[in-house]
């Protein structure tokens, strides 16, 4: 799950990890109330969960309270667009209004799990302010990187080599270590996916401060952190995708116009490369669950037919253990029930396949029905094109 | 032959009075596989599916001399059930439980590194060896004894391949699915090691998504260290970037773990690499011609 700027700090700051003074605003008089407290010199930067913002003009540099109040109104309801949010942009619904610091170096650290190494990596540069994958790319000599023993946890010594290789001393370097320490005590306490601060900020007096925060909670994880779970904002979501959740559905919404029903991950992404490879689009990803059920085929359609995009429709079920006429006596209910319109190309293997098929043909519904993977997709993309 | 299961395994299920672990423990009873305990903590000295259940998994390895465990508990509780299976000695703990926090399985495997144990999944529908033993949920009757090592990161889609290559007229050696979490116990190159010794598999097929390094790793291996044809499929290629598809495990992150780089490496290493999953059959065709 992903959180806003102003959240993620929120968290740092519980943790006594350094950030900026400031707060959050939903309205300019709000703002101009925390330019007041905090200014006169403040920055403004829009709340939405993409990178990119400054590029974009999603962050402001103000000089008097009045000003923010002024720049405020004309953030507040602005659509922003940045190289993350597609051309489509994303609307500003907050802003935070922060102190402005004198600035004298942009730095870098960030923690992910590593994957190959399975265990976590707190990785810091000098190269900060820029996308980290791009010095990835460019310069992988400027990126410092201490893997995390689970067992016996990270160590004050891993922080301060971390800090020396970033070139920094006396009280400055004291901070870091503190700053380092900190970052990765919240990333295990939250089970972060990552926390990343770029850029992490040395200020003219040499202190350490988030001048920019950014921390993702594993799904997985996130029943034991109710409060954190409660941070979720719905309206940085495609709403089709926020409704398939509710149902317990997998849904991505993609930008082609042939609408898929797969039960598993894994046929679900093949099911949109075979669509690929026979010359359609996909117009999402769409996971039923290995064990599909009458109930999560009924949601599955709801959420199908109310994306406008979809011409066609490839239903993609291999059943194994789940009876076949179940998952066709579900379609068929659901697809009455909701009068669908849009032409449906069923494909159906596992247990009783046969019965599954007898009762999709006999159900008066026009389904076009496929044996195989291939015959699906090469039926469902000509009737998209249609 | 076959890899890590066979005729003489004998399995405890961990979670067996419930209701995910009752149905499939009778799914694997029916398709033969020997189911010699059950553990739920609390039920010990019941009788559950006519098999004796206990409290603790060392208990029914003492009594029943289970060898492999399956797991069918909660997500919260799962990497506990993992890790009492491990200290009990179990050699195959088999982990079905999707949604497993990834920092607990990161202890887990921490834990796994000093015990003799090979843990399957979570997150996977299980390994299954034709005709002597399957611990997993995956519908038995699509296997068929044979020849062809088959690893995937998926359910769903590894039946689909299972499917296709029986369609070519060859059955399965093993066929395991290594689970879709971002860590997860034996990876396909700890399992390709295991096919090479395998004298009656003869050819394998990978079936890989996006997320991770696991098929470049395993590339590298093929490369330098295995003598056996390898078909591979990778699903995801139209997956758009930093979105989670379905598996916790598939992700493209920082532009890192796409398809088409997984592709080439298989490729360099000599793999038959379909583009459409359709072709996974024929690639194992064309591959042991």
């Amino acid at each position: 799950m992903k959180i806003h700027e102003y959240q993620a700090k929120q968290i740092l700051s519980q943790f006594g990890v350094q950030i900026p003074r400031g707060e959050v605003a939903d309205t300019p008089s709000k703002a101009r109330e925390i330019a007041e407290k905090i200014g006169p010199k403040v920055v403004l930067k829009a709340q939405v969960h993409a990178g990119g913002r400054g590029k974009g003009g999603g962050i402001k540099l103000v000089n008097t309270p009045e000003e923010t109040e002024k720049l405020a109104q004309e953030m507040i309801g602005m659509t922003l667009v940045t190289h993350q949010t597609g051309p489509e942009g994303k609307l500003v619904r907050r802003i935070m209004v922060e102190e402005a610091l004198d600035i004298d170096k942009e730095l870098y650290v960030g923690i992910v799990i590593d994957r190959a190494k399975e265990a976590p990596v707190v990785m810091a540069s000098s190269e900060g302010g820029v996308e980290i994958e791009r010095v990835a790319a460019e310069t992988p000599e400027l990126i410092f990187k201490e893997y995390i023993n689970p067992a016996t946890g990270f160590q004050v010594f891993q922080a301060r080599k971390l800090a020396f290789k970033l070139g920094l001393v006396g009280n400055t370097l004291k901070q870091a270590v503190k700053f380092i320490l900190g970052l990765y005590k919240v990333f295990e306490s939250v089970d972060a996916s990552l926390a990343e601060i770029n850029p992490l900020l040395i200020t003219k007096q040499g202190n350490v401060l988030a001048l920019d925060a950014k921390i993702n909670i594993d799904d997985n994880a996130l029943l034991r952190h109710p409060d954190i779970k409660e941070m979720r904002d719905f309206d940085e979501e495609e709403p089709l995708e926020v409704e398939a959740s509710k149902y317990n559905l997998n849904y991505i919404k993609l930008d082609g116009n042939v609408g898929c029903m797969v039960n598993g991950a894994g046929l679900a992404m093949a099911t949109m490369d075979l669509i690929m490879h026979t010359g359609g689009k996909p117009a999402n990803f769409l996971d039923v669950g290995g064990g599909v059920s009458e109930e999560s085929v009924k949601n599955a359609f709801k959420i199908l037919v109310s994306d406008k995009d979809v011409k066609a429709a490839l239903i993609n079920i291999f059943g194994g253990i789940v009876r076949c006429d179940l998952v066709a006596s579900g379609i068929v209910k659901a697809a009455k029930e909701l009068d669908l319109k849009v032409p449906m190309v069923v494909r159906l293997e596992g247990t009783n396949v046969e019965l599954g098929k007898k009762i999709l043909n006999e159900s008066g519904l026009s389904f076009y029905s496929a044996s195989s993977m291939k015959e699906a997709a090469e039926k469902v993309v000509p009737l998209a094109q249609q | 032959m076959s890899i890590l299961i066979d005729e003489t395994t004998r399995v405890v299920i961990q979670g067996i009075t419930g209701g995910e672990g009752t149905f499939h423990t009778q799914r694997m009873q029916e398709y033969g596989t020997k189911v010699v305990a059950g553990v739920t903590p609390g039920k010990g000295g019941q009788t559950h599916l006519g098999v004796p259940v206990f409290n603790t998994v060392e208990d029914a390895v003492k009594e029943e001399g289970a060898n492999a465990a399956a797991i069918f508990v909660p997500p919260f509780f799962a990497a506990d059930a993992i890790m009492e299976a491990a200290d009990a000695g179990v050699k195959v703990v088999v982990c079905i439980t999707e949604g497993i926090p990834t920092f607990n399985m990161i202890k887990v495997k921490q834990l796994l590194k000093c015990k003799a144990c090979n843990l399957i999944g979570p997150n996977t529908p299980g390994v299954i060896s034709p005709g002597k033993c399957k611990i997993g949920i995956m519908p038995g009757h699509i296997h068929t004894p044979g020849t062809i090592g088959i690893i995937s990161r998926s359910g769903t889609l590894t039946y689909e391949a299972v499917q296709q290559v029986s369609q070519q007229g060859y059955g399965q050696s093993s066929a395991i699915g290594i689970g879709g979490d971002p860590i997860v116990g034996l990876k396909f190159i700890d399992l390709l090691k295991l096919f090479k010794e395998d004298k009656d598999t003869e050819a394998v097929i990978l079936i890989g998504e996006i997320g991770g390094t696991a098929e470049e790793e395993a590339a590298e291996y093929i490369k330098k260290e295995f003598n056996k044809p390898v078909a591979s499929f990778i699903a995801g290629q139209t997956a758009p970037p930093g979105r989670r598809m379905g598996h916790a495990g598939a992700i493209i992150a920082g532009g890192k773990g796409t398809a088409k780089e997984k592709m080439k490496a298989l490729e360099d290493a000599g793999v038959s690499v379909a583009k459409s999953p359709a072709e996974i059959g024929a690639k194992i065709k064309e591959a042991l011609s």
